[in-house]
């Protein structure tokens, strides 16, 4: 398949003399669902910036279906959708309205199923004749999603189009991407949700402190990172892990009131149901039971301070 | 698509609806100052001073006063035109859509413009329930007014992209456009003052927009035609090329 996005060495610093970019290299397929993780200020919108024509860069290129953004802009950002992270609409216009004009602003005749075609998508069909500033947070997302539509883009952005979103508005949303997907559009969104990244993306990429740390298609990802630890809270404390138990990688914490037992969430036997069986075998009690995930946050923290040879060496 | 015609027809639309919303004000200001200047200059001096170069008093500020309202509304609607996009932050709408600067500038002045000639010629249409006005030359009275509107829209349109407060916004007509117009000759003939003041005030550009603007209707003015285009010309120059520049660089429109 042929890449949509090129970004070859793009790097950004801003006026104050920030350097929010390091020299970021990405690309991305036609037709697949990229996501891009890492935490606040790492960098993330101001790529999405760069590439959509917002933002200058400092340096570097990006192509998007072949052309350049500076030189070929017309092509590229007629390409482009984009829903950017901050709520931005005119208060004083009907929903209707302002999608229109997004339509025309990006070059394309005027077309009315079209449009309807997307507001009945958005279940914002009934509010079309609406002030936006008359609009529920979530429905001015809504309406940021329709404008970003309204030129029947081949590459969405989405900027944390979940923040601030109801459990069955971000079904839908979901939804809609999946179609846009299957329709042929390329996506590319952040989120600091990973189980949105789980059940969305092909492949995610984790940018941190303004470089791409990690580049990696989900499933592979997900193995490499789905792990999970199990801490059982013995009745009576013990001394040292039972000869009994030396299958499974236990550690003895708390004094020895607490056994932990790290596996694999992805593996086809996690081993934890053994495990259980076997303490009731030797009659070891426990009172309380409880598993913890490694957080999204905890990731970033062990990719931000692994040092970079490594970081990029595990993802090759 | 080599012009997005598309994407200036939907900025000039939008502008214009934006103006469409507070209609009743932008008609009703107008209307309601030219009628009070009429009531204070025209009716109060007026009587005391009946003619100036020959033509009636209420007649001879009819000009200047279309041109001080002109002025004012041409700045301050092209600069809201531009300046709140900027500040609500809808401009990264405009920044990410394949619009060249040409096609917004075309879109955003041309709509403030039209705004702008439709104010003057209600002013115009007033001032004849005062005055009985002649227009001398009807086309180039269009003519000039059009150039006027144009020039001080992309002033306004410079000013909007420069202004990074509301202060500053409205800093710029209120000390230097209005006085420079009541200053400019609006009220009166330059040569009806004594020097130095006369040739202190040949210094004040808009001396030359009046005068040329007068011209249009009483086929005289204080200064020859050819020096007022000349400058409404150079005016036009120099906003142009700020307003290229400005694309060009990025100035204070991205980051
Ligand atoms: N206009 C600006 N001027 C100066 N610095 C900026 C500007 N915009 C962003 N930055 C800085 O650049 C860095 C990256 O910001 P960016 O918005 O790209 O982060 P992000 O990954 O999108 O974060 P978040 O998850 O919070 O949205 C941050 O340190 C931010 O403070
Ligand atoms: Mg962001």
């Amino acid at each position: 398949m042929a890449s949509i996005l090129s970004v070859r060495g793009v790097s950004k610093r801003y006026a104050s003399g920030h350097q929010a970019l390091g020299e970021i290299d990405l690309d991305v397929e036609e037709g697949e669902i990229f996501a891009l993780l890492g935490p606040n200020g790492a960098g993330k919108t101001t790529l999405i910036s760069i590439i959509c024509g917002i933002v200058n860069a400092s340096g570097g290129t990006v192509t998007v279906d072949g052309h350049d953004i500076i030189r070929g802009y017309r092509h590229t950002r007629s390409t482009i959708g984009l829903v950017p992270q901050e709520l931005a609409t005119d208060m004083f216009e009907r929903v209707i309205d302002t999608v229109s004009l997004s339509r025309g602003l990006f070059g394309k005749p005027r077309n009315d199923a079209y449009i309807e075609k997307i507001l009945r998508d958005l279940s914002l069909w009934d509010k079309r004749a609406a002030k936006v500033q008359e609009l529920s947070g979530g429905m001015k997302r809504r309406v940021m999603i329709a404008k970003a539509l309204s030129h029947e883009p081949k590459l969405l952005f989405l900027d944390e189009p979940t923040a601030g979103v109801d459990v069955e508005l971000r079904r839908d949303m979901w939804a809609l991407v999946r179609q846009l997907r299957d329709n042929g559009a390329t996506i590319i969104l952040t989120t600091h949700y990973i189980e949105e990244a789980e059940d969305m993306a092909d492949r995610i990429g984790v940018i941190s402190k303004g470089e791409l740390v990690l580049v990696e298609e989900k499933h592979a990802l997900m193995k490499k990172l789905g792990r999970k630890v199990l801490h059982v809270r013995l009745s009576e404390a013990m001394s040292a892990v039972p000869a009994g138990l030396a299958d499974w990688k236990l550690a003895l914490r708390d004094e020895g009131h607490e056994l932990e037992y790290e596996f694999d969430t992805h593996a086809e036997d996690t081993g934890v149901s053994a495990l259980l069986a076997r303490l009731g075998e030797l009659g070891i009690g426990y009172k309380d039971l409880n598993t913890e995930e490694s957080s999204l946050e905890d990731i970033f923290v062990s990719l931000v301070h692994a040092p970079k040879s490594t970081a990029k060496g595990e993802a090759a | 698509m080599s012009f997005n015609v598309h994407a200036i027809k939907a900025i000039y639309k939008f502008e214009l609806h934006r103006f469409g919303r507070t209609l009743m004000t932008s008609l009703f200001v107008p209307a309601i100052t030219t009628s009070l200047y009429f009531i204070v200059f025209g009716s109060a001096i007026g009587s005391r001073m009946t003619e100036v170069d020959g033509i009636p008093y209420g007649a001879f500020i009819v000009p200047g006063l279309i041109m001080l309202s002109m002025f004012t509304e041409s700045i301050s609607n092209a600069s809201f035109g531009i300046y709140m996009p900027k500040f609500t932050g809808t401009i990264y709408e405009l920044h990410s859509a394949p619009v060249s600067p040409l096609e917004s500038v075309i879109a955003f002045v041309g709509a403030a413009a039209t705004k702008s000639m439709f104010i003057g010629l209600l002013i115009l249409a007033t001032a004849h329930l005062f005055v009985d006005m002649p227009i001398a030359h009807p086309i180039a009275m269009i003519g000039f007014m059009l150039l006027i509107a144009i020039s001080f829209c992309l002033f306004g349109f410079i000013l909007g992209i420069w202004a990074q407060s509301f202060e500053q916004l409205s800093v710029i007509p209120m000390l230097i456009v209005t006085p420079m117009t009541f200053l400019g000759g609006a009220f009166y003939s330059v040569h009806m003052l004594p020097e130095p003041w006369k040739t202190i005030t040949l210094f004040n550009p808009v001396v030359y927009l009046i005068s040329g603007f007068r011209w249009t209707f009483f086929g005289k003015g204080d200064v020859a035609m050819g020096i007022s285009l000349t400058f409404v010309a150079g005016m036009l120059a120099v906003c142009l090329t700020v307003v290229w520049w400005m694309f060009k660089t990025g100035y204070r429109l991205k980051k």
